[in-house]
């Protein structure tokens, strides 16, 4: 067990130093989020606490899911993927240290952003919700991404699309910009179907807004959907490794 | 000393786990019981991808201690052997156990036991030399005080304790195949697994890295499984050779056997004191001539017949004879005859 954790932790550190400060991560990691933000809240007069939630949501959902796309084709393009293989690891522990790296990042820079906003006025009410859905929600995304790099591509902009197909929907339709409350009953439906929404839940919950699924079963949501996509993502880069040699 | 042999993680009991698959051969060819471990047995291996057989059908045994050259042309099946063998690629048939463990079955046992160097494989270019090393051996679960002892006898061993510090991306090709050696033997391997290790390299970083083969299996009993195209490298090297052509083992044997099967592709080189007519010595011999002036190169299918021959012909034409030599064929001549299709072995 505990050589098993030293093996996980010895990957998220080579993760970590190698793949931080790659293009794709910056710019869809810190850039994308940054802008996006700016274009929607942009000579709009939005309620800081209405504008923290998004601006959370959407920061621990991009920086979550920017570093594990560029992992596994980064690695099939540099040959190191078969000396990864080669040593006493399987497919779990790479996933879970390509994880952990992943959701460091994610936390990291979340943090950093809740501790400026709080510097411009937005108080953060339950620290304990706050804190846990950021955590919960760095690992739900970082094994989501990780599932979307499974094709054995090895270029790592081809898997940034075929995320950012996925990511850009999912943004729109998971009470980011509008509440779920808000939305029409057909669009309420899809949200509930998103993870993300269960992020924007809690966050709302943290700043004291009124939300429309209770803390506990976004919190049980955003687990479950953590162990599906941790699972099927082994499945499938189990399934995609042969073809990465 | 790149490693105590008596000091490896796992000891050789541990074995006898698979009772079934630990072949222990006993040689009789001296007095007193030798007796000859098989760290490597592959039974009937075969690996198909998208109805392609790329590896058939394909058996053979390593002995502990050797070093076994594993011989092909491109395309051939080795570097898919490797990777079926060092448990990276499960076979479609047949079975293999390496250090005792099956490889299908147990495969992280069998990757924590021996070392790999792949052929395609890179080192970390954004580590430095130091990280790379240290990266492997916590991978292989090295105790933190042991990690950094062995990573720093291994890069001074290599030459490149002095880069330690510098990121991977600046060492040249040679450097980086070091490198890639330090990473294998981290976790003092008993078995290497080499898949054309000097393969692109200058003749210089060749040469140390044979060097380097040769004093491990010498002075520390590392078994080495070595994949090359390159005949003479494995002339040099190995104690015993596989040759595989078309996914299929053609012969396993020691490079002197072979030269013995293979008499046939001996050639005796003459020096007269004058040039010859090509028309009249092929008519004298019977046999395949090379003609350079007044050199002939004769290939032999009987040594004696055609020394005969040659004295017969000079005494015929008023011809002297400088010199006469009879040349062994070389590894090349043989795996060149077997690929082709012209040797049934």
């Amino acid at each position: 067990m505990f050589e098993n954790v030293a093996k996980i932790w010895a990957i998220a550190k080579k993760d970590m130093k190698i793949y931080y400060l790659k293009g794709p991560v910056v710019i869809f990691g810190l850039l994308l989020p940054f802008f996006l933000y700016l274009a929607y809240a942009w000579n709009r007069n939005i309620e800081p606490a209405e504008a923290m939630v998004s601006i959370m949501a959407m920061t621990v959902f991009f920086t979550s899911t920017a570093v594990g796309p560029v992992i596994a084709p980064w690695e099939t393009r540099s040959r190191t993927f078969e000396r990864l293989l080669s040593s006493p690891v399987n497919m779990s522990i790479i996933l879970m240290g390509d994880a952990l790296a992943s959701t460091i990042f994610g936390i990291l820079i979340t943090v950093a952003i809740a501790v400026l906003s709080m510097v411009i006025g937005v108080h953060i009410v339950n620290i304990l919700v706050f804190a846990c859905n950021v955590v919960i929600s760095a690992v739900c995304f970082s094994f989501l991404s990780l599932l979307l790099s499974s094709p054995p591509a090895d270029t790592p902009a081809n898997i940034m699309m075929l995320s950012s197909l996925l990511k850009f929907p999912l943004i729109f339709v998971s009470g980011v910009f509008t509440p779920v409350g808000e939305m029409p009953y057909l669009l309420r439906i899809i949200a509930l179907l998103s993870p993300l929404t269960y992020t924007t839940e809690l966050f709302r919950a943290s700043v004291h807004l009124e939300t429309y699924v209770p803390a506990y079963i976004a919190i049980a949501a955003i687990t479950v959907y953590t162990l599906v996509f941790a699972m099927v993502a082994v499945k499938l880069h189990e399934r995609s490794a042969p073809k990465r040699l | 000393m790149l490693m105590n042999s008596k000091n490896f993680y796992y000891p050789y009991f541990l074995y006898a786990r698979d009772v079934a698959s630990y072949s222990v051969a006993w040689a009789l060819s001296r007095p007193g019981a030798v007796y000859v471990v098989d760290v490597i047995v592959a039974d009937g291996l075969t690996k198909r991808f998208d109805g392609l057989t790329a590896v058939d059908n394909v058996s053979f045994h390593v002995h502990e201690g050797e070093i076994f050259g594993f011989l092909g042309p491109n395309g051939a099946g080795k570097t898919t052997t490797v990777r079926m063998l060092t448990g990276i690629l499960p076979p479609d048939a047949g079975r293999a156990f390496v250090l005792g463990f099956d490889v299908v079955k147990k495969p992280l046992e069998v990757k924590r036991r021996i070392g790999v160097v792949p052929e395609a494989a890179n080192v970390y270019l954004d580590l430095t030399v130091w990280e790379n090393v240290t990266f492997m051996a916590e991978l292989y679960g090295v105790p933190r005080g042991v990690r950094e002892r062995r990573a720093r006898e291994l890069l001074d061993e290599m030459g490149l304790l002095k880069y330690r510090d510098a990121k991977a991306r600046r060492l040249s090709k040679g450097m980086r195949q070091r490198l890639l050696i330090c990473m294998a033997l981290v976790h003092e391997p008993p078995l290497l697994f080499l898949d054309e290790p000097t393969s692109g390299l200058d003749p210089q970083s060749a040469r140390r890295i044979r060097s380097m083969l040769r004093e491990l299996n010498k002075e520390e009993g590392v078994t080495i499984f070595l994949t090359t195209h390159n005949m003479w490298e494995a002339e040099e090297l190995c104690h015993r050779i596989a040759i595989i052509n078309r996914g299929r083992l053609v012969a396993v044997s020691n490079p002197r056997e072979l030269k013995d099967m293979f008499t046939r592709l001996r050639t005796v080189e003459v020096e007269f004191n004058r040039a010859v007519d090509e028309r009249s010595i092929l008519e004298a011999l019977g046999c395949e001539v090379d003609v350079s002036g007044n050199r002939c190169r004769i290939r032999a299918r009987d040594v004696n017949d055609v020394i005969c021959g040659i004295v017969d012909y000079a005494k015929s034409h008023g011809l002297e004879i400088l010199s006469l030599n009879v040349i062994e064929p070389s590894l090349e001549d043989i795996f060149l005859e077997i690929v082709e299709g012209k040797a049934d072995v």
